[in-house]
């Protein structure tokens, strides 16, 4: 389907496409089995320009939009589901500050993220607080011009490896979700230790750690906005990097489809190529129509956030949930056409559906997707009434 | 430091198809690319220019779509692109290319150095880089695996030979083909590519590089294709096996076989 790309994002598509085929496909599999952050390939990237997608030209990015984040992410994805998040999750710890950030904070942190020379990461989740984000219990105490914080994070993608940290953490216990604020923690201030890196089903390639906070001070200055509004920061990232996430998934399902597509074709059974029976046909182009529904989605849903309309969750919701349950059902078909070989790690695609299967669990579950949903149509209709 | 890098629009393919009536390359349905061994030009141009300074032109002979190989290194971090094209440089040899692409040169100008891959992918025959240098009278070194120092107009390289290398030091300015252990080209970035594309390239006819006519295409082109075909391949061999004594007395007896 032609989506109508600009001239630019063309170019980001093609420029995406070399380094997940030239850079990533060649290492993917090493990466999955040794569980190292990618630095090599993240250094590819990096001096590509990709990092700067989503930042303003005045801090050193290309500030061309979510759109372009989403076909950087899924073209790279396409290659290696692990490798992409390192660059994605980067962005999610980025956004905070392009969103909320004043110019001091914005010129102190984006110019070393959008040249890459920095990697970010945001962390919210707790081992009590996952869906329910109300329930964090790190604590930001003000003392003078300072910050204390005290607590634990944990998941958290880029976690030890990244240098900037968006953290949320309650300012204020008694006022519930909005008694939390979001803070910039530079990673080596005293007192911000990390816990053990966790080893995961998929995307293995990128790390994945515990913080721990200990007393750590932090000057006040790298509050975010102001107190109280960590969960506003909270939700506003997610509504813009939600596509990101659906287009990471909308990259797996697409490499794994055409991983498939190539074995059918040379896989001879009965005298023939696999890619002959219908039974097979039949898998192949409800793959292809489900991969491109989703990328309608998750094309439509990034055009919102660039053209600047204020309310995208449902939208946003939609994509990331629709893309990885694609993701999810593709992939898993496609190991299934590649059949026993499909099961043995020396072909490529059982990493697909483990790299697939996070897409439906972080940035809030593909449960809590459907309450956003729901609950936008259901004030929709009161509204209406 | 100023450098002028050479480089050819190839088939990316490495079977390349050849009409057998015409004696010429078979382009259609093949992708064009620039010439890999003109890649670890560009990238050496680039890294000589990121520690030293100064401007870097790529230049290119073909048919009007190599504009496309030019822009493709500015995305790398090439300056500037000039694209030698003209019906009268049609059917060119090694001779006349080189002959070509040496007086473009000349009009290019000052310039310290002239960076050219070994050898096309397509052609095969590692002579034009050598023929700019004998045009312009300039010192040539070929198959260079490092650029180990550049002092004040002169300049130590590593030559790579079939068995180990040589270590030569040339005055400059002076012409480097270059071997692929030279560098790991860079892929081009977003911002390159985006130069590339609203870049300006420099189209040179023979109207703007006024040459005798005589010297130039198949006019110019000493070179005769009198047939191009495919070589038969060899028949195998014969193995012979068992103990050493055996193999010996075999082998001695076949060879006598094969004198009478």
């Amino acid at each position: 389907m032609d989506y109508l790309l600009s001239d630019e994002q063309k170019m980001i598509k093609e420029l995406a496409h070399k380094i997940a085929e030239e850079k990533i496909r060649p290492v993917a599999a090493k990466y999955d089995q040794s569980e190292e952050y990618p630095w090599d390939v993240i250094k590819v990237i990096a001096d590509a320009g990709l990092f700067g997608l989503f930042i303003p030209e005045e801090y050193g990015g290309m500030s061309v939009g979510v759109l372009n984040l989403c076909i950087a992410t899924e073209e790279l994805s396409r290659a290696c589901g692990g490798i992409a998040v390192c660059y994605a999750a980067s962005a999610l710890g980025t956004f905070p500050i392009v969103l909320f950030g004043n110019d001091e904070q914005k010129k102190k942190y984006l110019p070393d993220l959008a040249s890459g020379k920095k990697v970010a990461a945001f962390a919210i989740t707790e081992p009590e607080a996952g869906s329910d984000a109300s329930a964090t219990k790190t604590t930001a105490k003000k003392e003078g011009d300072y910050y204390i914080l005290n607590g634990l994070k944990h998941f958290i993608t880029n976690g030890g490896d990244a240098e900037t940290y968006t953290v949320v953490a309650m300012t204020d216990k008694t006022r519930g979700a909005r008694g939390a604020s979001a803070f910039i923690v530079e990673k080596g201030t005293p007192g911000f230790t990390f816990g053990k890196k966790e080893e995961k089903f998929g995307i293995r390639a990128s790390s994945t750690r515990e913080l721990i906070f200990t007393d750590c001070k932090i000057p006040a200055k790298n509050l975010l906005s102001k107190e109280g509004m960590g969960f506003i920061v909270t939700m506003k990232t997610f509504d813009m990097s939600r596509p990101g996430v659906a287009a990471q998934a909308l990259g797996i399902a697409q490499g794994a489809l055409e991983l498939a597509v190539r074995y059918a074709k040379e896989r001879q059974q009965f005298g023939k190529s696999i890619s002959s029976f219908q039974g097979i046909q039949w898998m192949l182009a409800d793959m292809a129509t489900e991969v491109e529904a989703a990328r309608g989605l998750v094309y439509s849903t990034a055009r919102m956030v660039d053209a600047g309309i204020k309310d995208v969750s449902r939208e946003s919701a939609m994509a990331k949930m629709f893309a990885s349950d694609v993701a999810m059902k593709v992939t898993v078909d496609a190991l299934q056409i590649f059949g026993g070989y499909g099961y043995m790690r020396d072909y490529p695609i059982e990493k697909y559906v483990r790299d697939a299967k996070i897409t439906q669990i972080y940035e809030g579950t593909n449960q809590v997707q459907r309450n956003i949903i729901a609950l936008q149509l259901i004030k929709e209709m009161a509204r209406s009434k | 430091m100023n450098i002028i890098v050479c480089i050819k629009q190839v088939p990316e393919t490495t079977e390349v198809r050849i009409n057998p009536e015409t004696n010429t390359l078979i382009r259609e349905g093949v992708k064009s690319i620039i010439n890999p061994f003109d890649m670890y030009a560009i990238e050496e141009a680039v890294r000589l220019k990121e520690k030293f300074g100064g401007k870097i032109t790529v230049i290119s002979m073909g048919p009007p779509q190599a504009d496309a190989a030019l822009r493709e290194a500015i995305s790398m971090g090439i300056d500037e692109g000039i694209l030698v094209c003209d019906r009268a440089f049609a059917g060119s040899d090694t001779w006349a290319t080189s002959y070509t692409l040496s007086q473009a040169i000349k009009k290019i100008g000052d310039f310290d150095l002239i960076l050219c891959g070994k050898q096309a992918s397509d052609g095969d025959t590692a002579q034009v880089g050598p023929g700019i240098s004998a045009h312009l009278n300039i010192p040539q070194v070929t198959y260079v695996k490092k650029i180990e120092e550049v002092k004040e107009n002169i300049m130590r390289v590593e030559r790579m030979m079939e068995e180990g290398f040589e270590i030569i030091e040339t005055p400059l300015p002076a012409l480097l083909t270059v071997v692929k252990e030279i560098n790991e080209p860079r892929l081009p970035s977003l911002k390159g590519m985006m130069r590339a594309k609203s870049a300006k390239i420099a189209l040179w006819t023979q109207k703007e590089l006024n040459l005798d006519p005589q010297k130039l295409g198949l006019c110019g082109s000493p070179t005769q294709v009198v047939k191009i075909f495919t070589p038969t391949p060899r028949a195998g061999g014969q193995k012979l096996s068992g103990e050493i004594p055996e193999i010996a007395t075999a082998l001695v007896d076949l060879l006598k076989d094969e004198v009478h």
